[in-house]
């Protein structure tokens, strides 16, 4: 389930961890979200948002794992027909 | 499994075209530009009002008086809030109008406005909303020459509605109709979608967002004579509206019986407009525009047509987006992103925003 | 965003999909997010004849009991209440009528983008009771839980909450112990399992001895998790992997976890379309049932038997395709739909016929 969008954190503000907001860029538009789960992130990190929480900090290395995957598989395609 | 097929009792008042048991009463779906609303105007207006013009059902209705063609159309303006970030629902009321005259290829002339104000409306509000009426006006070259007054009890308005009532003149001779398509016509259209309906929605109680998004609110006549002025051969012209893009191409299609075919990666959409509607669930192909159309032109005059378009103030982003198919059908097939075909339906009613 | 939906990747996957795969194989979707974009993409299209995709149970709006809806339409109804609730809810039908139809008639029903929102409406209309309808999976708890929190802490006493949270492992149970399961694997939903992690799917992987694999929302996510589905499928694995990595964690979120088991208890649950299913739902907990809305408005002895014509409830479990429905797109339509399988934007019967008719 379901609707959650990635954004980069541009400002943070309050000190109550549960009451903590963040503003979140999603490719231009600018929305006030809870931070309450996320404690750990800074500004400059992307978070998934659902209904105006964060629920957790997007990992750049993992994100690229799929790349990675089709990386090798091409490399391994590749292997296979030399000439291709 | 046996099928038994579950008879409906017919309990509904002959008089009404629309099944009472159905929608006994008139929901905002009726009015959100998709499935019900095409219902309602179908089965109450046109069958009642019955004539050869109303029944073509275009944007403006075009007619012949001593000789000489025009345009008749009218509008109203419900939106809420009343000011939004590109524009208020006074330019709206006057770009709407002109833009339903050009779409029948009209050169706009006289616009009537009537408001039933709410009582208790700031007259400072008012003020400002008729003095962008003025100046939308004059922009799109057009004067408003007649109009009505109603004030209404609080709580029965939103504040204000608007209805402007405009007349055309058609100087050209060609049908500007949906059943002038042609198989093959290339369907463009004069920039990105969705801003509109997004401005709104950045500013509108329980969904607000930080956005740079501006309405396009905006006259097209101006394009529109361009192109005609240029010899293109325009087939059919339709304004993106309420129930965007879908719900017009879903229009002509049903009305010229010819399945369109259009591609994702050409369709227009800016970043952040995609980006608000990620956010809230919605589909930039429905969300409302307010300066945008658009046109079923002869393949041969494409890249003229595009040429005039991007020469006109915020034209820039017009393009071509599919085609007329020739295949005998009311159907919308889009090509994704990645590659593969699905169908465009009507929306059926109004969109909502969605956590699912 | 865009790179997980380019072209060219997702048919490099859709290839080594196809090289893999000598067998049928039947993969369940679970969440409702992902049977969108698989209908909305055609990513179904570009898998190999011999994979089944089964749309599973999960979009919560179309599992939300008639029952639960007729209790929503009844507080709805009342002149004191300001009803929030997400768009979804709006439009799906309970025993006779539904929340947009209540709004038309003249009770303040109002979109909320959070269940925060509703709190705040509540704290700017003293003379108004807010309710705020709880609907969702493990993902949309966490911030209704937050919202209860936050209103117990300001001592806000008009706002009250209508729970409606299910939980997805005990809808995968109750679908792989029945006994006309074809499923063969699954694609868990990848935000239930931001929030929850995924320790909870190795005694299901274990015990039923199918594949499981944490599945992200993008055409090039779903794909490579049909792909680790199908690679396990053939070598016989059944375990339980994290396709989603880039947000799903194996412990889940625990701050939030943690205040899902402050503010909620577990609870059984009313399946649209599936029945009830022991331990599949929350209620709230201790101090904060005084936040119930059922109790407050005195709803919680409602009780409505679901209907028989609709059968979204073997849509639900993946056992027939809305398409095979004897309804589908003729009685039952967007317009005039007789389930939440047609209603909600999420359900498999209105993804079928907005996309493939």
């Amino acid at each position: 389930m379901c609707l959650a969008v990635p954004g980069k954190i541009v400002s943070i503000s309050g000190e109550d961890p549960l009451m903590r907001t963040g503003k979140i860029d999603f490719g231009g538009i600018l929305k006030e979200v809870s931070l309450a789960y996320v404690p750990d992130v800074k500004i400059g990190d992307y978070v998934i948002v659902h209904v105006g929480f964060a629920l957790s900090r997007v990992d750049e290395e993992e994100a690229n794992q799929v790349f990675e995957y089709l990386r090798e598989m091409q490399e391994l395609a590749d292997l296979e027909e030399p000439g291709a | 499994m046996l099928f038994v097929p579950i008879m409906q009792p017919l309990d509904f008042t002959p008089a009404c075209p629309i099944p009472i048991q159905q929608y006994p009463r008139v929901l905002l779906a009726h009015g959100g530009g998709g499935k019900l609303m095409h219902q309602l105007i179908g089965k109450m207006f046109v069958s009642v009002f019955h004539n050869p013009l109303i029944e073509t059902q275009h944007d403006s209705s075009v007619f012949e008086a001593g000789g000489a063609r025009f345009a008749f159309t009218t509008d109203s303006y419900v939106v809420h809030p009343l000011f939004f970030p590109g524009g208020d629902i006074g330019s709206m009321a006057v770009h709407g109008t002109v833009n339903d005259l050009a779409m029948s290829g009209a050169r706009p002339l006289y616009l009537s406005a009537g408001f039933i104000i709410e009582e208790g409306l700031p007259m400072e509000t008012l003020w400002k909303i008729v003095s962008s009426m003025q100046q939308a006006a004059a922009r799109a070259g057009v004067q408003i020459i007649t109009g009505d007054t109603k004030v209404v009890d609080k709580g029965k308005g939103d504040g204000l509605f608007i209805n402007t009532a405009g007349i055309g003149a058609v100087e050209h001779s060609l049908k500007i109709l949906p059943q002038s398509l042609r198989p093959g016509d290339a369907i463009l259209v004069n920039g990105d979608l969705g801003r509109h309906g997004m401005a709104i929605m950045a500013v509108r109680e329980g969904l607000e967002f930080e956005s740079t998004i501006e309405s396009d609110s905006a006259p097209v006549a101006e394009p529109v004579l361009e192109l005609l002025r240029a010899g293109i051969e325009i087939h059919c012209l339709r304004d993106l509206t309420r129930g965007g893009l879908t719900s017009a191409l879903n229009e002509i299609s049903e009305a010229a019986n010819l399945a369109l075919r259009v591609e994702e990666k050409l369709i227009p959409v800016r970043e952040d407009v995609r980006a608000a509607c990620e956010i809230l669930g919605l589909d930039p192909y429905q969300v409302a525009c307010e300066g945008r159309f658009a046109a079923f032109v002869a393949v041969r005059d494409v890249d003229r047509a595009l040429a005039i378009l991007r020469a006109q103030t915020g034209g820039a982003g017009a393009c071509r987006i599919g085609e007329v198919t020739d295949q005998r059908a009311a159907k919308v097939v889009l090509k994704s992103a990645i590659g593969v075909q699905r169908i465009l339906d009507m929306p059926s009613g109004e969109q909502l925003p969605r956590i699912c | 965003m865009d790179e997980y939906r380019d072209a060219d990747a997702a048919h490099k996957l859709a290839r080594e999909i196809v090289r893999v795969t000598t067998k049928p194989w039947a993969i369940m979707e679970v969440c409702g997010g992902q049977t969108h974009a698989i209908v909305k993409f055609g990513i179904d299209e570009l898998l190999p004849k011999q994979i089944t995709l089964i749309h599973g149970p999960g979009c919560p709006v179309c599992v939300t009991s008639i029952e639960l809806i007729d209790k929503a339409l009844e507080i709805a109804s009342r002149p004191e209440v300001v009803f929030c609730s997400f768009g979804d809810m709006l439009r799906v039908p309970g025993s006779t009528t539904d929340l947009l139809s209540v709004k038309a008639l003249g009770g303040d029903v109002r979109i909320v983008y959070s269940p925060l929102d509703a709190v705040k409406l509540a704290e700017q209309n003293p003379g108004k009771e807010v309710v705020f309808f709880g609907v969702g999976f493990e993902t949309t708890a966490p911030a209704t839980a937050m919202a209860v929190y936050q209103a117990a802490k300001k001592g806000i006493r008009n706002f009250s909450l209508l729970v409606s949270h299910v939980l997805v492992p005990p809808a995968i149970e109750a679908i792989l112990s029945s006994p006309q399961c074809r499923v063969q694997a699954f694609l868990a939903a990848g935000h239930v399992c931001t929030v929850m992690g995924y320790e909870e799917y190795f005694p299901i992987a274990a015990k039923y001895h199918v594949p499981i694999v944490v599945t992200g929302f993008e055409p090039l996510d779903i794909l490579q998790g049909v792909l680790m589905c199908v690679q396990q499928l053939e070598k016989n694995r059944a375990e339980v992997e994290n396709q989603y990595s880039r947000s799903v964690r194996q412990e889940g979120n625990l701050p939030a976890i943690h205040l899902l088991r402050e503010v909620f208890q577990v609870v059984p649950r009313k399946w649209r379309g599936i029945g009830e299913i022991p331990s599949s739902g929350l209620g709230l907990a201790g101090p904060y049932a005084a936040y119930d809305a059922e109790q407050k408005f005195g709803v919680a002895g409602l009780r409505v038997d679901e209907p028989s014509e609709c059968l979204s409830g073997l849509v639900l479990q993946g056992q027939i395709k809305p398409h095979e429905c004897p309804a589908f797109g003729t009685r039952c339509t967007p317009e005039h739909p007789l389930g939440a399988t047609m209603v909600s934007s999420e359900g498999a019967c209105a993804a079928y016929y907005r996309y493939r008719r």
